[in-house]
């Protein structure tokens, strides 16, 4: 099958090294991609584009055209139009829900990492409760007593999120708490707030970062979990999930009603996985990046 | 060992607490009455009042939740008000289902990925590991939901070889029951082996650069062995570690996986009990899903304990 080669030990030294130094093609290409899904998604209103809650029923599944470039839904609305649309809800959801975990988890866990003692036993505690829970399930659970609505998702799934930015922001802490700047600033006299934000936070926040960035891809598939199961956001509003709920049905006729947004969500949280992954390996304090 | 038990074991019970306080909570504190959900069209104010009496939810909310815990502490989780039957029948009937999909879905998860991260960790910075590292990574981002369309579109719609709905008891009929399995378990597999394949990938690289490695190719043991054997066996370590990170997006995927294929399992339970406003099931599944997943979490821990001893000492 395989022969033990001695070139392995070189392969595993030399890659991630090289890999940090220079982001490559793929890297821009997904920040592409993700620059072009935002502006869309944030000009969506002023572009030239049909309303994706107008029905035809007379034009249901229409092919490409000149008029609708990507055809018609099940229901004759312009599917480019609800793609773009759906961008809008996924993005939205999937940058809101994260900056709440990132704010709440982050501000506990570099607590928790700085003072340490009982304040991080309850924290690191109550954390594992929230984390008891299969996090669909939660989510499904909550929405379904909450109700459905933007607002609701968004605050759910950031919720969700706050175990997971705290464990990063306190591991993150814990190693930098101990680091002779920090010690230099306690012996000369400054409060625990200036640490925290003045020395801690500026070297915690990259990892953040890098995490929010991998937050932001698991909170739009959650999200796109939910609308598919009809739990999501409510209808007429399209979001990816649900638009391939819907092409679900057709798949016999219009495949395309389904792959179409599979095809845009899976490029999407691609690109967020890629920059996040990229940049954990860049701040990755292992490959002695500091 | 038996220390590390039971202090794992007194950790457990503040846990439980916390997640019966949370369920109950969520059911309790968010609006919505469920004597209206019940009664729904029927609902007069004489009505209500009658049936909240009945159901004791007049009560404070403390005493509903004590005597909510007490009738779980015997074994009564309650009944649907829709159906009649209580939330333990409706669960054990539909085990069954969600296990047999889930454990399929591991072990074909752990076919593709052991022996891919094997091959990529002996011929690693190749052109095959390179390409199928990248693979992986790709894989990641495709939900479950995405990859259960394109098997559906493929295998049923486009190939017609297999159902795209439907099941059969495993006893009734095992060979039409595998058939309406495949499907779901190899959903839920795709999004299992790029986790499997790139853990264990590093793992074994770091493992082939251990002397005792050296020793054994010196001493002439052929490639696969050393693979196999020497290799493989430090890092099951790591596969326990995985399969118990697992098991969360396990029953995720499995709820999704349950719905898209309409398998009569725990996770069509909670939907369809979401869909009906079926409270008192969703309470209850909601419960046993969460308090299940704690106390395997707790087995992982064991076994993890179990197979590193320093783990046991606190070491680690």
């Amino acid at each position: 099958m395989a022969t033990l080669e001695i070139t392995i030990d070189e392969g595993v030294a030399a890659a991630p090294a090289r890999r940090g130094r220079r982001l490559g093609l793929l890297f821009w290409m997904a920040i592409g991609w993700m620059t072009f899904m935002l502006a869309v998604a944030v000009f969506a209103p002023v572009l030239p584009l049909p309303s994706p809650t107008d029905m035809d029923m007379l034009e249901r599944r229409a092919p490409f055209s000149a008029e609708h470039w990507l055809g018609t839904d099940g229901l004759g609305r312009d599917e480019l139009s609800r793609l773009i649309y759906g961008a809008r809800i996924s993005l939205v959801v999937g940058l809101c829900a994260p900056i709440i975990g990132l704010t709440i988890g982050g501000a506990l866990g570099m607590l928790a990492g700085y003072f340490r003692g009982r304040l991080a036993s309850v924290v690191v505690g109550s954390m594992d409760v929230l984390l008891a829970f299969p996090p669909l399930i939660l989510a499904m659970a909550v929405t379904a007593y909450l109700g459905q609505s933007i607002f609701n998702l968004t605050l759910i799934l950031g919720f969700l999120g706050v175990p997971a930015f705290m464990r990063v922001a306190r591991a993150a802490t814990l190693t930098l708490a101990g680091r002779e700047f920090v010690i230099a600033a306690q012996a000369l006299g400054a409060t625990h707030a200036r640490i925290l934000l003045r020395e801690l936070l500026p070297n915690v926040a990259l990892p953040l970062l890098a995490f929010f960035l991998l937050a932001v891809a698991v909170t739009i598939v959650v999200e796109g979990a939910l609308s598919f199961l009809g739990l999501g956001v409510p209808p007429p509003i399209s979001s990816w999930g649900s638009m391939i709920g819907e092409g679900r049905e057709s798949l016999d006729v219009a495949p395309r009603l389904a792959f179409l947004p599979a095809a845009a969500m899976f490029l999407t949280v691609l690109a967020f996985n890629l920059v996040g992954d990229t940049l954990r390996a860049l701040t990755d304090p292992r490959q002695g990046a500091l | 060992m038996l220390l590390f038990v039971a202090r794992r074991l007194l950790y457990l019970i503040p846990v439980l607490i916390a997640v019966s306080l949370l369920t109950f909570f969520i059911a309790s504190l968010l609006p919505g009455d469920l004597a209206y959900t019940i009664l729904g069209d029927q609902a007069t104010p004489e009505n209500v009042a009658a049936l909240r009496k009945d159901m004791g939810l007049d009560q404070p909310v403390w005493v509903r939740y004590f005597g909510w815990l007490g009738n779980i502490l015997q074994g009564d989780f309650g009944r649907s008000f829709r159906t009649g039957q209580t939330v333990l029948q409706a669960v054990a009937e539909r085990l069954p289902v969600s296990f047999e999909l889930m454990i399929l879905a591991e072990v074909i998860g752990l076919v593709i990925g052991v022996p891919l991260a094997i091959v990529c960790a002996a011929r690693s910075g190749s052109a095959f590991d390179r390409f199928m590292t990248g693979s992986a990574f790709a894989m990641l981002s495709v939900p479950a939901f995405l990859s259960a369309i394109l098997l559906i579109y493929l295998f049923a719609v486009e190939l017609r070889w297999l159902p795209a709905t439907g099941y059969v008891p495993f006893a009734e009929d095992p060979a039409a029951n595998l058939r309406f399995m495949v499907l779901p378990a190899l959903t839920l597999a795709l999004a299992e082996w790029p986790g499997i394949m790139r853990v264990l990938r590093s793992d074994m690289i770091a493992t082939l650069q251990e002397d005792y490695i050296a020793l054994a190719k010196a001493k002439g043991l052929t490639p696969a062995r050393i693979l196999f054997v020497h290799a493989l066996k430090p890092s099951s370590l790591t596969l326990v570690t995985i399969t118990g990170i697992n098991i969360g997006r396990l029953i995720g995927g499995a709820v999704i996986v349950e719905q898209i294929f309409a398998l009569p399992g725990i996770g069509r339970l909670l939907v369809g009990a979401i869909y009906t406003r079926d409270l008192i099931i969703l309470q209850g599944v909601v419960l046993l899903v969460a308090a299940g997943f704690v106390i395997m979490n707790f087995i992982v821990d064991l076994l993890y304990a179990v197979l590193d001893p320093r783990i046991r000492h606190g070491h680690a």
